[in-house]
């Protein structure tokens, strides 16, 4: 445990020096300023009342955002690791393959984590410093999909770099995992195929398996029960489900999914040479 | 200490170690040499665990791969290109000492002995170091633990001479209790360190060669150079030895590691036409 965080500490440590790192926190940072200076608050008429919206545009907009700063990041920062010989220095430290493996998905999941909450947690203490009315329910839903988004595409990014051998093609496999995942959500790909006249069930699964499109209906539910904004798919999905149903699916597949994936990923570099 | 026993490694279609066998025991120190592709650095990784390859390693008996932490926990590895880590220098130490359950102050007690000042290096990130700080950074990580295998590549290739001397130094208080492994590609750079030889081409062993090691690696030798005339290319060069000279350039005056003379005496080679006299005198000792 000790040589655990001894590892995901140096990770961070790493990372808080990377440019990358200061882009990701300026993005978020910004988005929610950018959120507050344009007036995107409960109500225009009667000034800063509430948060709801506010939360729920900033969650569509992580939503895009985050999951492709994950993968780029990781992929571009453990592959690029390799190549530059630092595997070669620090696994020749006696730290076993597990702790240096998890060590480092702890320590990079708090950097990617962290800011995005922060980032929300400024917001809410904004809220309370005007007295407005804080969702606390939804903030805290909303904590936890961004947790579970975050995990996801950080396990899908250790994967990709365990199996990619450079950085290059790590990049480029992780945009197209990005861009795979983007497509298949319900205004795209998922309204083609409805109009298509695919079967509902094969409809459901690839929304239900595609943890953009499930990350999305959640941060969605919450804000608008009846999911006007939502798109066909997810009144179909709701039907199979039900709202208490969807929204821990919501909570747990995603952060399943990352972590599935990034078991694989251990169990490839375990098996592979290392540096 | 150390077993290879044919050991074969691959990368695609190549075919990088060829069946390689050799037994290294304690107080071997071992120059391994060969041009580039020669297969030192893949025999390195394959004793460090991060290559699987067909074969047999085994370090008293244990595989590095499937024993990785108490294999690992022996050896100080000195890289040749040093990890563009972005860390401080304080929390490297740190991360090294805490994984291999070693004291930091012995790593920061070696640096200090190699010339750093670890107190002012605390914040510095390490990939902001000069190229010898860096090397001297690792060599005080390496040497700084309970180790009794010391794996060195081009280990001194950026140490000033100075901190090259009490690198040698350092080598030599441990030279009956561990086995060394030192790669690299010119025998002249690390002859006088070792007592056996071993050249690697295209993943085999063409030479395995026990060598005559009577210069005792922590020797010092006084050295006094008389030139014909002053010259400012030698005058640079041999400044960087450590050496000074009194007025009008020609007479310098100087220490030289005792490891140290062939590269030395390489050097002053360049020079010869300059060279009116020259002193070797093995700590203080008769001999010249």
């Amino acid at each position: 445990m000790k040589n655990l965080l001894l590892t995901a500490r140096a990770d961070i440590s790493e990372s808080l020096r990377s440019r990358w790192f200061l882009a990701y926190t300026v993005v978020f940072g910004g988005i929610v300023v950018a959120l507050f200076l344009s007036g995107v608050t409960e109500s225009r008429i009667m000034g800063f009342t509430g948060l709801s919206r506010m939360l729920v545009i900033y969650l569509q907009i992580t939503m895009a955002i985050l999951p492709l700063f994950v993968l780029i990041t990781t992929v571009r920062s453990v592959a690029g690791d390799r190549e530059a010989g630092i595997f070669e220095y620090m696994l020749s430290l006696p730290v076993s393959l597990a702790t240096w493996f998890w060590g480092k998905f702890v320590g990079r999941f708090l950097v990617v984590f962290l800011p995005v909450f922060g980032a929300m947690a400024v917001a809410i203490a904004w809220g309370l410093i005007k007295e407005a009315e804080i969702p606390w329910s939804q903030v805290l839903f909303y904590t936890g999909f961004l947790f579970s988004l975050a995990l996801c595409f950080l396990g899908i990014g250790m994967l990709i770099s365990t199996i990619a051998r450079s950085s290059d093609v790590a990049t480029g496999t992780a945009f197209i995992v990005w861009l795979a995942l983007l497509l298949f959500m319900d205004l795209i790909l998922l309204g083609v195929m409805i109009r298509g006249g695919f079967e509902p069930e094969s409809i459901v699964t690839i929304a239900l398996l595609n943890p953009l499109q499930v990350f999305r209906i959640g941060a969605m539910l919450l804000f608008d029960p009846q999911l006007v904004l939502l798109g066909p798919s997810a009144y179909v999905i709701l039907d199979y489900f039900g709202e208490g149903g969807f929204l821990t699916w919501a909570l747990l597949y995603p952060a399943t999914l990352g972590l599935l994936t990034a078991s694989l990923g251990y169990l490839l570099f375990r098996r592979g040479d290392l540096p | 200490m150390i077993s290879f026993q044919k050991i074969s490694k691959r990368f695609g279609r190549v075919e990088v170690l060829k069946g390689l066998s050799m037994e290294v025991a304690r107080g071997d120190r071992i120059a391994l040499v060969g041009s580039n592709g020669a297969g030192k650095t893949t025999l390195i990784r394959c004793l460090l665990g991060e290559y699987h390859c067909h074969g047999k390693v085994e370090v008293e008996g244990l595989d590095p791969r499937t024993h990785r932490t108490e294999v690992l926990r022996r050896i100080g590895f000195v890289p040749q290109i040093a990890p563009p880590l972005k860390m401080p220098c304080a929390q490297l130490i740190r991360f090294a000492a805490g994984v291999s359950s070693s004291d930091p102050e012995r790593m920061h007690e070696i640096s200090r002995r190699l010339g750093l000042d670890p107190a002012r290096l605390r914040r510095q990130p390490f990939n902001r170091l000069s190229g010898g700080q860096k090397q001297k950074l690792l060599i005080s990580i390496a040497l700084g633990r309970d180790c009794d295998i010391l794996v060195l590549d081009e280990p001194a290739a950026n140490l000033d001479p100075e901190a090259r001397h009490t690198f040698f130094q350092l080598l030599a208080e441990r030279q009956k209790s561990a086995a060394m492994l030192i790669s690299s590609h010119r025998l002249d750079e690390v002859a006088a360190l070792v007592n056996r030889v071993v050249e690697l081409d295209q993943g085999e062993i063409v030479l395995d060669d026990h060598v005559e090691d009577a210069v005792a690696m922590d020797a010092v030798l006084s050295s006094r150079i008389t030139l014909a005339h002053p010259s400012s290319a030698f005058a640079e060069t041999i400044r960087e030895w450590g050496f000074e000279s009194g007025k009008g350039e020609t007479v310098w005056t100087g220490r030289v590691s005792g490891p140290d003379r062939l590269r030395f005496l390489g050097v002053l080679s360049r020079y010869a036409a300059l060279l009116k006299g020259v002193e070797l005198l093995e700590n203080g000792a008769d001999k010249q």
